[in-house]
């Protein structure tokens, strides 16, 4: 995991639901890379096709609400998403992202910051958001040590294999 | 609203503490619970490739994994069929005995609430967001993603951050007609989607003490759309009474301390209260029904199910005003039992019969229309009288159909009026 994370930006807005960023018709999709092709196609149709990897995502406030589809952090993983950044997440959301070892930050004030086209660059331990365009920062908490432990270990199962590989070795 | 800063435990915190070996926890504080029990649908099957790449050899005890396909019963296409099959194949190896397949089937939650899976004093997890109404037993049941549910399979155990505790307390007497779905519902408009992000909510106060079982899981189960990580209500002689024949496991009952600290109090009163109704796009856009009703709101399609409401309650409820009249002819009415089991019950007590004489279609028991991705879908512009829980756009289908909450009678009345009606006209 890298402390210093930058990238071009996609700015989304409020209470944007797990439904919108995968529909519940591709729920039996199980492959990322098919998952990928369908993130937000309701709500921003273009992003599934033009986003890159190390993009960013900036999102407003209970960012990821509603179902507990995996699908969804799953779909910004496979298109390589480096960090999503919101004003607050859904809690499912969070976790979940997190999990697969893609940073989520809670920014309060982050969506007000940027527009779209807009880069950005996260110092995760620092805890800083910057808009290089306009020169405004934004402090935010940074992640608890448990959580940065597991995005450092490349997710959670990563982290738990490691766990249980030393078990067995113990 | 007022604050509550005594030294004492929330139920939350009490049972998070017996789930990580404490004696006091505090919120904020990052623990390692150990689980009583994991719940897994369909979303499951993106469990397995994590569990088998965590290289666990086996599931850490199979007598507290439960599987309930739900979303897509019998398989409605191919892929789901793919999904179904993953599950039951990882259950074979794993030998996971605790498998409610095709012909035992129901929403996962109600075949934990039915078949005592979930007992006071326990920490459940689940891979679907409402688990949170298994919280109405008195446990901390939340919902997890497929990633970390592996994880909960090879270990046993996940980390949790110690919530607040939001305490919302009822009183006042419901009017006939009026349920506890409206209660939720007007809970939600005061505390909004985003109102318990992170928290527990801990129901009280005398109206929750007179709810059954089947009204506070409806009371729980919707605590998801205030973003909440757990709802739950002490446990009590109903929930004992509820769990005698059925429990699984011994059981742990906590209550709050009477000195709890309460991050916030809300207070409810729910005396007079109308029936309500949460209209497009939000769980918390929450109006009276009756004044809805005078907009003359027509609807397309009526759907009576979802593990919000559609237990053997909310379907007598429904029935009782469809005994002897007709479905609009404008309108689909969807019936979908929440299990197998109420299934049968409702065909005991001519239930099916008096809904489908009435013109409606009672299917088998699954999610059904609530998700937009199976059947009971909505066209564009359409709209859909709902006793579901989630309204946002797409959620049935077309992004600009319409849907509106209600209780399971306030279906009915939709369903025969062919607009959102009061149900208490047709008492
Ligand atoms: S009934 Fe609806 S809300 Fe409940 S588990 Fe099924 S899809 Fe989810």
């Amino acid at each position: 995991m890298q402390d210093v994370i930058t990238g071009r930006v996609w700015v989304l807005g409020k209470d944007v639901d797990t439904d919108q960023i995968i529909q519940g018709k591709y729920l039996t999709i199980i492959d990322p890379n098919e998952l990928a092709q369908h993130v937000l196609e309701l709500v921003m149709p273009e992003f599934a096709k033009e986003a890159k990897p190390g993009d960013i995502v900036i999102a407003d406030e209970n960012f990821g609400c509603g179902s507990s589809r995996e699908h969804a952090p799953a779909g910004f993983k496979a298109l390589g998403i480096g960090a999503i950044v919101a004003d607050s997440f859904a809690r499912i959301f969070f976790r979940n992202t997190i999990n697969l070892g893609v940073p989520a930050i809670e920014a309060r004030g982050v969506r007000a910051m940027f527009e779209a086209g807009d880069s950005a660059r996260i110092e995760l331990k620092a805890g800083r958001i910057t808009n290089p365009r306009t020169g405004a920062t934004l402090a935010f908490s940074p992640l608890p040590e448990h959580l940065l432990g597991l995005l450092e270990a490349g997710g959670l199962v990563e982290k738990v294999r490691a766990e249980l590989r030393a078990k067995a070795d113990a | 609203m007022n604050r509550n800063n005594g030294n004492g435990q929330t139920l939350a915190e009490k049972i998070l503490a017996r789930a990580a070996g404490r004696e006091t926890l505090a919120p904020g504080e990052i623990v390692e619970g150990r689980v009583d029990l994991a719940m897994m649908h369909e979303a499951g099957a993106q469990t397995v490739g994590p569990f088998h790449e965590m290289g666990a050899p086996r599931v850490w005890d199979p007598d507290r994994v439960v599987i309930a396909i739900d979303h897509w019963v019998p398989a409605s296409t191919e892929s789901a069929a793919v999904l179904h099959r993953i599950l039951r194949r990882f259950a074979a190896e794993q030998h996971l005995p605790h498998f409610y397949d095709v012909g035992q089937h129901g929403i996962c939650h109600q075949i934990l609430a039915e078949n005592g899976w979930v007992v006071p004093g326990d920490l459940a997890v689940g891979t679907d967001s409402h688990t949170n109404m298994l919280g109405a037993v008195g446990a901390v049941a939340a919902g997890i993603g497929p990633t970390e549910m592996a994880a909960v399979l090879a270990l046993g155990r996940l980390w949790l951050k110690v919530p607040p505790t939001l305490r919302i307390r009822v009183r006042g007497r419901l009017g006939k007609g009026v349920t506890a779905k409206d209660v939720i519902l007007r809970i939600l408009g005061e505390v909004k989607t985003t109102g318990a992000t992170y928290k527990a909510v801990e129901f009280s106060g005398p109206t929750i003490e007179g709810l059954s079982m089947p009204e506070r899981f409806t009371l729980c189960n919707m605590t998801t759309e205030m973003g909440a990580k757990c709802g739950m209500v002490a446990p009590d002689p109903r929930t004992f009474e509820y769990l005698a024949s059925t429990a699984k496991h011994p059981m742990h009952p906590l209550t709050p301390d009477a000195d709890a600290r309460y991050e916030r109090t809300v207070e409810i009163d729910v005396e007079g209260m109308p029936p309500m109704v949460a209209c497009p796009y939000s769980p918390d856009n929450v109006r009276p029904l009756p004044d809805v009703a005078r907009e003359h709101v027509r609807v397309d399609q009526v759907f009576l199910g979802s593990c919000t409401n559609a237990r053997i309650e909310d379907l007598r409820e429904a029935a009782a005003l469809m005994k002897g009249a007709k479905v609009h002819p404008s309108v689909r009415y969807i019936v979908s039992p929440a299990s197998t089991a109420i299934y049968q019950q409702c065909l005991r007590e001519g239930i099916i019969d008096i809904f489908t004489e009435a013109g409606a279609v009672f299917t088998n028991s699954s999610c059904s229309a609530c998700f937009g991705g199976n059947m009971g879908i909505i066209a564009p512009d359409e709209v859909c009288a709902s006793s579901s829980n989630r309204n946002f756009p797409g959620r049935m289908g077309a992004k600009n159909g319409r849907i509106y909450l209600m209780s399971p009678a306030a279906t009915a009345a939709a369903a025969i009026r062919g607009e959102i009606a009061d149900p208490r006209e047709l008492l």
